[in-house]
């Protein structure tokens, strides 16, 4: 017992009310996770298992889809266009979309690679001139948002050609950049790995920041006579998230060990799912999202919401495309065009975030494009050919797409939009 | 501070002056040369029929419109209301008839909107204890802050709605209609509160069709038809003085309606037995 607690028998302040059924302690925790998802906030549930259908498809298939050094190069894959979908979960957020991903990703990679390469500048600020570049792209679609009054949709179809346009111009007739391979960028983007040692360590820091914040938030609810929460449920979470993350890492070290590529797409999505969720920004952004007017009737200053949303939607776009360059070493025609607009809007949205704008989290870009990737993995595989491949993914889209538009609707009807 | 109520306030400076205000959506005159005087202290009814105009102008008092001509003052200032931001930091607070809630936000976070605790770290149990002791003064029946507005009752719904406006201590707070959705305790509950506000100096702005909840509370009743004012009434005036200045007209559908229900009743009274 608490010494806080102002009177053992007196309720906690939010467990009032006759009518609320209190689930506490473990069965309690899972109680409520089962009547989440009846209502249809499904959350991570569809990930999880498309990725179990998956890997038992392919790995029957093939086995050697899930051999340790296959799955080291699906997580080089994921982290370039993953950093990309993370800015379409920003977007999306708002309740718009930015299609031009892909174009603005090409053109920052052709921009590092004729700054850097032809022109002799150093890599750290090409990179910042493409990031620039990126932010800048995002301003004027915000302009034209906010000012002109422009659907995103039909602003950012107009930006994928104009960008398009501007990669081809820049690369000229040679078509592609080769970008030397002794470079510490393209070694980042193509051997560098974390030492096992340190990949164990960093595979605990998630359960132990669990704990300690988990721990510190029940002290200050008991402290402010609001009910705690379980104890049992916090433990459980921080254990099993330990465990299913050493054992990844575990695995992944029998090969050749774990990306730092995606050591900062993982940092990036842990940074942007902070802002999302414990910042005033990100509250605003979901209430944008969500609805506008009575966000702007709270005086938020909506247009800037919607600015940071497009400006940081094609800066992660432009990393990106610096990223997906190191992975290829090479700046070419080719990049950032096919399916890599489509793969980055379809992995936020597998990854749960709702494309009606509102709901989301940084996770599901993390979570979409591992889903992705491995079917994309998988598929290559099996030697299919690019024709299947692109088929199968719109399938995927579309599954995608159905469920969240049915749990949406299923939010509706329990009240819970 | 209490001491400057009812009567005395009229002697002070008006919170809030309004002349001449005027706003026009396009080929319609929603308001025309409005005047109206809030003072600190007093709870000014604003009643008319619908259409009238209430809403449009609690909404350009709230920065969502701006009028098409006329002046402001707010605490002796003439002021701009630009947008809603420039409204809730001149302290005045707003309960809109729509209620203007994100559905997809829990109670806590439509309450805080906008003005969450600590920006870079949003502190959820300093919001959450705020916000159950802002619900608490309103008797809200309210089971849970932390389910998206979505899943409350409209009437719930609406007290959410009231306790964000006394979050941030205002200096004039307006309730388009505020006792619509509400059931019997929680409307008493509110006029309670706007009584307590009133005595606390505030000036307050009630929007209501109900006539028994506007004489129980209000210090004046303004009356507002087709955009613009049409009289100004104390709670003790006669029913039939304020629905004629409402609607218009002495001879009216709520004045035959009263006779029709009358008639009967008389001619029964006089049958012989
Ligand atoms: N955004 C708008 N665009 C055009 N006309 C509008 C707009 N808002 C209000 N009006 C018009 O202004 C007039 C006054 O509307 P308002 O909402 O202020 O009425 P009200 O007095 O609040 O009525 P009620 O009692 O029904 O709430 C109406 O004729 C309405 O059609
Ligand atoms: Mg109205």
């Amino acid at each position: 017992m608490s010494q806080n607690a102002p009177d053992p028998g007196a309720r906690a302040l939010d467990r009032s009310d006759v009518r609320l059924r209190h689930d506490e302690g473990l069965g309690g925790a899972i109680r409520a996770f089962l009547d989440r998802i009846r209502s249809g906030d499904l959350g991570m549930l569809p990930v999880a298992v498309g990725l179990v259908i998956i890997s038992l498809v392919f790995s029957a298939l093939n086995p050697v889809f899930l051999a340790p050094n296959n799955l080291v190069n699906l997580l080089f894959d994921c982290a370039t266009v993953g950093v990309i979908s993370l800015g379409i979960v920003c977007v999306l957020m708002v309740g718009e979309i930015d299609l031009s991903v892909g174009s603005m990703s090409g053109f920052a990679s052709a921009m590092v690679g004729m700054l850097w390469v032809n022109n002799g500048w150093p890599v750290a600020v090409a990179i910042l001139a493409a990031l620039a570049v990126g932010a800048l792209v995002g301003t004027l679609y915000a302009f034209l948002f906010n000012r002109l009054g422009m659907p995103s949709f039909v602003a950012t179809l107009a930006g994928l050609l104009a960008i398009l346009g501007l990669q081809l111009y820049i690369l000229g007739t040679s078509g592609s950049i080769n970008l030397p391979y002794q470079s510490p960028l393209v070694k980042f983007g193509q051997v560098l790995l974390m030492p096992a040692w340190l990949s164990h360590a960093l595979a605990l820091l998630p359960g132990i920041v669990l704990v300690v914040i988990g721990l510190g938030n029940m002290n200050r609810r008991r402290a402010a006579n609001l009910s705690p929460g379980s104890m049992g449920g916090l433990i459980v979470r921080a254990v099993v998230l330990t465990l299913a993350l050493e054992a990844v890492v575990y695995y992944l070290n029998l090969g050749r060990g774990v990306p730092w590529m995606f050591g900062l797409f993982v940092a990036l999505v842990l940074v942007m799912n902070y802002a999302f969720t414990r910042t005033k920004w990100g509250r605003s952004m979901i209430a944008v999202g969500g609805n506008r007017e009575a966000a702007r009737r709270a005086g938020i200053n909506v247009r800037f919401i919607y600015t940071s949303a497009f400006v940081l939607c094609s800066m992660f776009a432009a990393l990106g495309g610096i990223l997906s360059a190191a992975r290829l070493a090479s700046a070419s025609q080719q990049a950032g065009t096919g399916d890599v607009n489509l793969n980055a809007i379809a992995a936020a949205v597998i990854g749960g975030t709702s494309l009606f704008g509102g709901r989301g989290s940084a996770y599901s870009a993390l979570l979409g494009i591992i889903v992705i990737q491995a079917i994309a993995s998988g598929l290559t595989l099996l030697n299919l050919s690019s024709s299947l491949r692109y088929m199968i993914t719109g399938g995927v889209l579309a599954i995608a797409v159905i469920v969240d538009s049915l749990a949406r609707r299923s939010r509706v009807s329990h009240g819970r939009a | 501070m209490t001491d400057i109520a009812g009567a005395d306030a009229r002697r002070t400076e008006p919170v809030l002056s309004l002349r001449n205000v005027s706003k026009n959506f396009g080929a319609v005159s929603a308001l025309t040369d409005i005047e109206l005087d809030v003072h600190a202290g007093e709870v000014v009814a604003l009643v008319g029929d619908n259409g009238a105009g209430k809403s449009t102008l609690v909404k350009i008092l709230a920065g969502v419109h701006q009028p098409s001509s006329g002046t402001i003052r707010f605490m002796g200032q003439e002021v701009q209301l630009t947008d809603p931001g420039a409204a809730l930091d001149l302290g005045i607070a707003t309960v809109f008839q729509d209620l203007a809630l994100c559905e997809n936000l829990d109670v806590v976070a439509n309450i805080f909107l906008g003005r969450e605790a600590v920006p870079w770290r949003l502190d959820e149990v300093a919001m959450e204890v705020r916000a159950w002791t802002l619900l608490n003064e309103l008797s809200a029946r309210i089971p849970s802050v932390r389910e998206p507005v979505a899943s409350l009752s409209g009437g719930q719904r609406q007290t959410v709605a009231i306790a964000r406006s006394l979050l941030l201590e205002p200096k004039l707070i307006m309730l388009d209609e505020p006792t619509a959705a509400l059931g019997v305790a929680q409307t008493a509950e509110v006029l309670n509160l706007i009584e307590r506000v009133r005595d606390r100096g505030l000036g307050v702005i009630m929007i209501s069709h109900n006539m028994e909840d506007v004489r129980a509370v209000a210090d004046r009743i303004v009356v507002l038809r087709l955009g613009r004012n049409n009289g100004v009434f104390l709670p003790d005036a006669s029913n039939h003085e304020l629905v004629a200045a409402i609607t218009g007209a002495t001879e009216n559908a709520v004045s035959r309606r009263a006779s029709r229900r009358e008639a009967p009743r008389m001619t029964a009274q006089e049958e012989p037995r």
